[in-house]
């Protein structure tokens, strides 16, 4: 079980909240002047690290408020969760236990992982 | 043939305790390097070793592990196979499978334990219907076998499936007798065994860390054992593809997530058929030992944790019970997942890219199983000839650009 600290209600089952993808995608300022790979980019890519990954989750059973957090995909751990008018938080906050890109963290993201 | 199996070898290795059973592959230390290496040793990966010694010629090959063979997907998954997609290019690319598939265990002299018991949709809702007769229409174009079934002949098949005294009655299933399930470690083990025995090195315990380009031209992969230089690199590492594609400095339209699995204590048999519902979202199967096999559905967010939320499993259970009353008291007894890569359409992509050499089999996502044999076989054949087969052309990367999508959401959702 995980538990997700709404900004907004504090601590609830991840079961109560959806996830919203990707994080600080911003629509092309030039719509008309985008190629068709550019296109291509902004609507079917996005990031999918292992590891340190900036997200938007809603509170869907509770207050039903957006907000953005940064996660380790890798153990599922929650490292900050902020308002939506927060400004990005720098990726060297963070520290990320991952041996290497594919690797498999210090915990292990095996049935352990959140046990830790 | 070395390593040919038979009732007599049976018989022989069992008098001497099965201690004498001949190693099925060797396990070499890689060399400098090698025409193609494969990067990922699940069925598709060791499939396209297969294929392309034996029917590209190619004999200079290494498929390289990080853990042990099957251990991703290949050996986590439901093995229900069937090729019923909606699209030409999916019908095509699927049934190809599962012709393949109805050969192996004679071609490869290897028990896949393939039993075509039939694979069945169940419909729920009006919605369900009409998109399930379109899809059948559109398969008997294709000349696929599937058919509609009302709810008596339902009943008739699976007996003890709960049709009418539950929320979301069954109004009818497409079915398709041609599908089934497969023993998933063998087809692994069988193109491991055949691959190994023309040549092909088997990389176990050995972790791709980055993929080396030169001025868009790939030359080779850095790993845990040191650098292997390569003319072609093949990447079929299902939910890692991604995060190996970005080391090469290419980007996939490909999200990873756990997807769930779990079974019963093995009881005598009560079900002989798959069957799936996409509308409350339940499907299960029986194996050979007797347990039930039950797939639940992906989490809501990407992670490369192998695990899966509980809430994902209490959502299947819920309507197991509720289709199967019977099953209301058995015990589960064991729970896992594997990470899946999931495209926008759906559909996969067995691709060429911008790096020279450099190739993708992937976003398979919840469904790859079933089309282990094809797959394997038509991206050897885009690996050795470095332009795609026919079956797998549109399968491209450009149709993220292009728009050519091949939706095939209702057909894979959540049925595997
Ligand atoms: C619970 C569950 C149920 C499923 N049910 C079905 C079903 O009923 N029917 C169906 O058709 N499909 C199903 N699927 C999907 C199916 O399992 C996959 O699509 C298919 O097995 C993928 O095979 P693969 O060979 O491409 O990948 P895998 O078998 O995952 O092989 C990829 C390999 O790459 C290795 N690897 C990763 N990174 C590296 C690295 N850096 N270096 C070296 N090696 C690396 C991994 O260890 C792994 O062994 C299911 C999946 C799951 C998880
Ligand atoms: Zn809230």
């Amino acid at each position: 079980m995980i538990l997700i600290n709404c900004p907004y209600c504090g601590e609830r089952e991840q079961s109560e909240f959806s996830n919203g993808g990707e994080a600080h995608v911003a629509r092309p300022k030039n719509p008309e002047a985008l190629s068709d790979k550019d296109w291509g980019q902004y609507v079917f890519y996005r990031s999918n690290p292992k590891g340190i990954f900036y997200e938007r989750w809603v509170h869907t059973h509770g207050c039903r408020k957006w907000f953005n957090a940064v996660r380790d995909t890798s153990t599922d751990t929650f490292l900050k969760i902020y308002k939506l008018d927060d400004n990005r938080p720098d990726i060297s906050e963070f520290k990320s236990t991952l041996k290497s890109p594919s690797g498999e963290p210090s915990v292990g993201s095996g049935n352990f992982a959140v046990k830790k | 043939m070395r390593k040919k199996y038979s009732f007599l070898s049976l018989i022989k290795n069992a008098f001497t305790n099965n201690e004498n059973w001949e190693k099925m592959w060797e396990s070499p230390d890689p060399k400098k390097g090698y025409d193609v290496i494969i990067v990922g040793g699940g069925g598709h990966g060791l499939g396209t070793a297969y294929y392309l010694a034996k029917e590209h010629g190619i004999k200079n090959i290494a498929v390289i592990e990080k853990g042990w063979l099957g251990g991703g997907n290949t050996g986590r998954n439901t093995t229900i196979i069937r090729s019923n997609y909606l699209w030409n290019e999916s019908a095509h690319l699927y049934d190809h499978s599962v012709k393949l598939w109805e050969n192996l265990s004679e071609e490869l002299n290897f028990n896949m334990m393939f039993s075509q018991r039939g694979v069945m949709n169940l419909a729920h809702n009006e919605h369900d219907i009409k998109e399930m007769k379109r899809r059948i229409s559109a398969n008997r174009l294709n000349g696929l076998d599937t058919q509609w079934l009302d709810t008596k002949e339902i009943e008739e098949l699976v007996p003890i499936m709960n049709t009418k005294n539950l929320r979301y009655p069954v109004l009818g299933a497409a079915f398709q007798p041609r599908g089934g399930v497969a023993r998933h470690d063998a087809v692994a083990w069988g193109y491991a065994l055949r691959s190994n025995e023309m040549g092909v090195d088997i990389i176990q315990n050995c972790e791709v860390k980055d993929i080396q380009t030169d001025n868009h031209k790939v030359k080779g992969v850095n790993t845990s054992k040191g650098f292997i230089k390569a003319d072609k690199v093949a990447v079929v590492a299902s939910g890692h593809t991604s995060v190996l594609a970005q080391t090469a400095g290419v980007k996939l339209p490909l999200q990873s997530r756990p997807l769930q699995a779990l079974v019963s204590e093995p009881i005598k048999p009560v079900i002989n058929t798959v069957v799936m519902s996409n509308a409350v979202h339940a499907y299960v199967s029986q194996s050979d030992k007797g347990e039930l096999v039950i797939g639940a559905g992906t989490d809501g967010y990407n992670s490369f944790t192998q695990r899966g939320g509980y809430d994902v499993i209490e959502e299947t259970v819920r309507a197991i019970v509720e289709l199967y009353p019977i099953f209301g008291k058995m015990k589960m007894l064991r729970q896992w997942g594997g990470i899946v890569d999931i495209c926008p359409d759906a559909s996969p992509i067995i691709s060429k890219c911008d790096v020279k050499g450099l190739y993708f089999n992937c976003g398979w996502g919840t469904g790859g199983f079933k089309a282990t044999p094809g797959s394997a076989n038509v991206f050897a054949h885009t690996v050795a000839n470095d332009q795609p087969h026919k079956i797998n052309e549109a399968f491209n990367l450009e149709r993220f650009s292009d728009g050519r999508l091949i939706d095939e959401h209702g057909a894979a959702a959540v049925a595997h």
